[in-house]
């Protein structure tokens, strides 16, 4: 039987997913200024479109995630990310709505990346693959629904890296988004945002088997560095107070200190773990070009300066949904997006909901956040007559 | 629909009487600002009869997911602090609904009113009702009636005005009342002759209906 990483490794190129591919006919042009082809987009899907088109939602996966939002992951077997809230009779109930997930551009479960092939030389692109953007990762994502003959989503919605997402579709192509739920996000990201995903590009390249992005031919695979990485990064989703109540000072297995460097105490315990289950399916240069993309992202600067320009004569209806513990996009970055949207005259709702969950609250069952989001895309579903 | 049109309709839904006043000072099609706007009864009966393109701001998260759910686009936030963040001009009404008497500067609150909306429409209960005074007179203890029910000790109404307080504050901010409709206690309109001293006795709330001067 193939080990994960072995497994992870195949879904770049053939993934357990629909695939669409664009040809050199078809190149998408980035925002460094080069053409890309041809595109590889994976895709999973759910429902069924209804005969007038108009019952599609976009779901936009974060940093981590991928397009198996609602089903059975095909390298490490656990539910969907979001299966708490899409499926048949869910929230986003897939007996109604017809949702899209796909693989981010740069990403690595099928979607092209640093881990495909090279159609030029045959071999991984590593750190030939083009630095990509949230907006790139948007584009690649707009061509799949034109595939899909969808002319308006009902709706897009995604978290964390999935609502800059969200955002950058609802400036880019305002028409084609009836309504937008980024969730847990910002228009920008912070310094801090940017400093913390530094360490971990620099644990990743810090480690000898990163073989300057070559690894994959190499036949080596930086499991520390990205290990690390995943560690420290983990931390910004969670909060003190959930660490706190998650593990306080409890030691692991263990009646005593033991005066070394083993992990003594349960948090450390669940940081390697975190760092050694996600080094098994995901690529490390992925991860340095997403964070890269997300520092990158800041949607004022691409509209003048002033983040309401973004969203000028915009029609959509925005939900956007902040944590109260969230420190990594917290809800000051939430309110910055809902005054843009007031100044632009955009019809936007907001709140901020209670949780001591950290970030990664946007990812849990909390009933308010559910029942805010069921109530905003009844009210949008009904007005689109879906 | 005139207000007593409004009226007669509102039986079958049980409008609030104050939000049918509200109603009625609001031209169809405006762009109206909702501030404290509760579960969004008011900004469904406005974008009901009115056809307005409403919005609200409410400080509990329970009611803003209310009002998202019935459709309307709401904004967690304070009358305090957030009004501060809109556009100068960018509603034609500004609306505060029994809220006034529970922000920490009301008149900050008015002037944010009628900078980002060309008018202002504020109703609030009057301190100065008889009902009010008897129960100071008399008892000697902070009134606790049906309008106000809360101890003084645990309400979040801080700032209570009377109908001429709320008037004095208005030629001082400076604003101009275009319109003011006092309510009895049974919900009825005080004659518009009546002279201020009358409506500051006999009126158990009032809407008054703002612009900037």
């Amino acid at each position: 039987m193939p080990s994960k990483s072995a497994k992870a490794i195949s879904e770049a190129e053939t993934p357990h997913s629909a695939v669409v591919r664009f040809g050199m006919d078809q190149p998408l042009l980035l925002d460094a200024g080069q053409f890309f082809a041809p595109l590889q987009v994976a895709y999973q899907t759910y429902g069924a479109l209804n005969a007038d088109r108009t019952n599609a939602i976009l779901i936009c996966h974060a940093l981590t995630g991928d397009q198996h939002v609602a089903n059975v992951h095909p390298v490490t077997a656990k539910p969907g990310w979001w299966e708490n809230m899409i499926g048949p009779g869910q929230l986003i109930d897939t007996n109604r709505y017809f949702v899209i997930c796909s693989n981010v551009l740069g990403a690595c479960m099928g979607t092209s990346g640093p881990s495909s092939v090279n159609p030029e030389t045959g071999k991984p692109y590593g750190l030939d693959f083009p630095v990509v953007t949230i907006g790139d990762m948007v584009k690649a994502q707009a061509m799949l629904v034109e595939h899909l003959g969808i002319s308006q989503l009902l709706s897009v919605v995604g978290g964390s890296m999935g609502g800059m997402q969200v955002l950058d579709w609802a400036a880019r192509y305002p028409d084609r988004v009836f309504s937008a739920m980024p969730i847990a996000t910002g228009a920008k990201h912070s310094a801090q945002n940017i400093a913390f995903d530094e360490v971990g590009r620099q644990a990743v390249m810090a480690d000898p088997d990163w073989r300057g992005g070559r690894y994959l031919e190499e036949g080596t695979r930086p499991v520390k560095g990205l290990g690390v990485a995943r560690m420290a990064a983990h931390i910004t989703y969670l909060s003190e107070q959930a660490l706190q109540r998650k593990f306080g000072r409890e030691l692991q297995n263990r009646e005593a200190r033991t005066f070394s460097f083993d992990a003594d105490f349960q948090v450390e315990s669940y940081l390697r773990h975190q760092g050694s289950t996600f080094v098994e399916r995901f690529d490390a240069n992925s991860y340095l070009y997403l964070t890269r993309a997300m520092n990158y992202f800041d949607l004022a600067a691409d509209h003048g300066g002033r983040l309401a320009n973004a969203f000028a004569g915009s029609k959509t209806r925005f939900c956007i949904i902040s944590f109260t513990s969230d420190w990594l996009f917290p809800t000051s970055d939430s309110r910055a997006i809902v005054h843009a949207l007031n100044a632009a005259g955009a019809p936007v709702s907001f709140v901020e909901i209670e949780s001591d969950k950290g970030h990664d609250a946007f990812l849990l069952d909390e009933p308010a956040f559910f029942a805010t989001m069921r109530g905003f895309l009844e009210s949008a579903a009904t007005a689109r007559g879906v | 629909m005139t207000n007593a049109e409004l009226r007669d309709h509102s039986t079958a839904t049980q409008a609030r009487v104050d939000h049918l006043v509200v109603a009625d000072m609001v031209t169809p099609g405006a762009r109206v600002l909702d501030v404290g706007c509760g579960d969004g009864a008011l900004l469904t009966l406005l974008t009901e009869r009115k056809n307005v393109d409403a919005r609200g701001i409410e400080l509990s998260r329970e009611g803003v997911a209310e009002c998202v759910t019935r459709g309307h686009a709401v904004i967690q936030g304070d009358a305090d602090t957030d009004l501060i963040d809109y556009p100068t001009d960018c509603f034609d009404y500004v609306i505060l609904s029994q809220t006034l008497q529970a922000t920490r500067n009301p008149r900050k609150v008015l002037e944010q009113m009628l900078r980002i909306g060309r008018h202002a429409i504020v109703s609030f209960p009057n301190f100065g009702h008889w009902r009010v005074r008897s129960s100071l007179f008399f008892n000697g203890r902070m009134p606790v009636t049906a309008n106000l029910r809360h101890a003084w000790y645990d309400t979040p109404n801080i700032h209570f005005c009377t109908i001429r307080d709320f008037v004095a504050l208005v030629e001082e901010i400076p604003a101009k009342a275009e319109k003011a409709v006092a309510l009895n206690a049974s919900g009825e309109e005080i004659g518009f002759n009546a002279p201020w001293w009358f409506w500051n006795i006999m009126g158990e709330q009032a809407v008054f209906l703002l612009r900037r001067v």
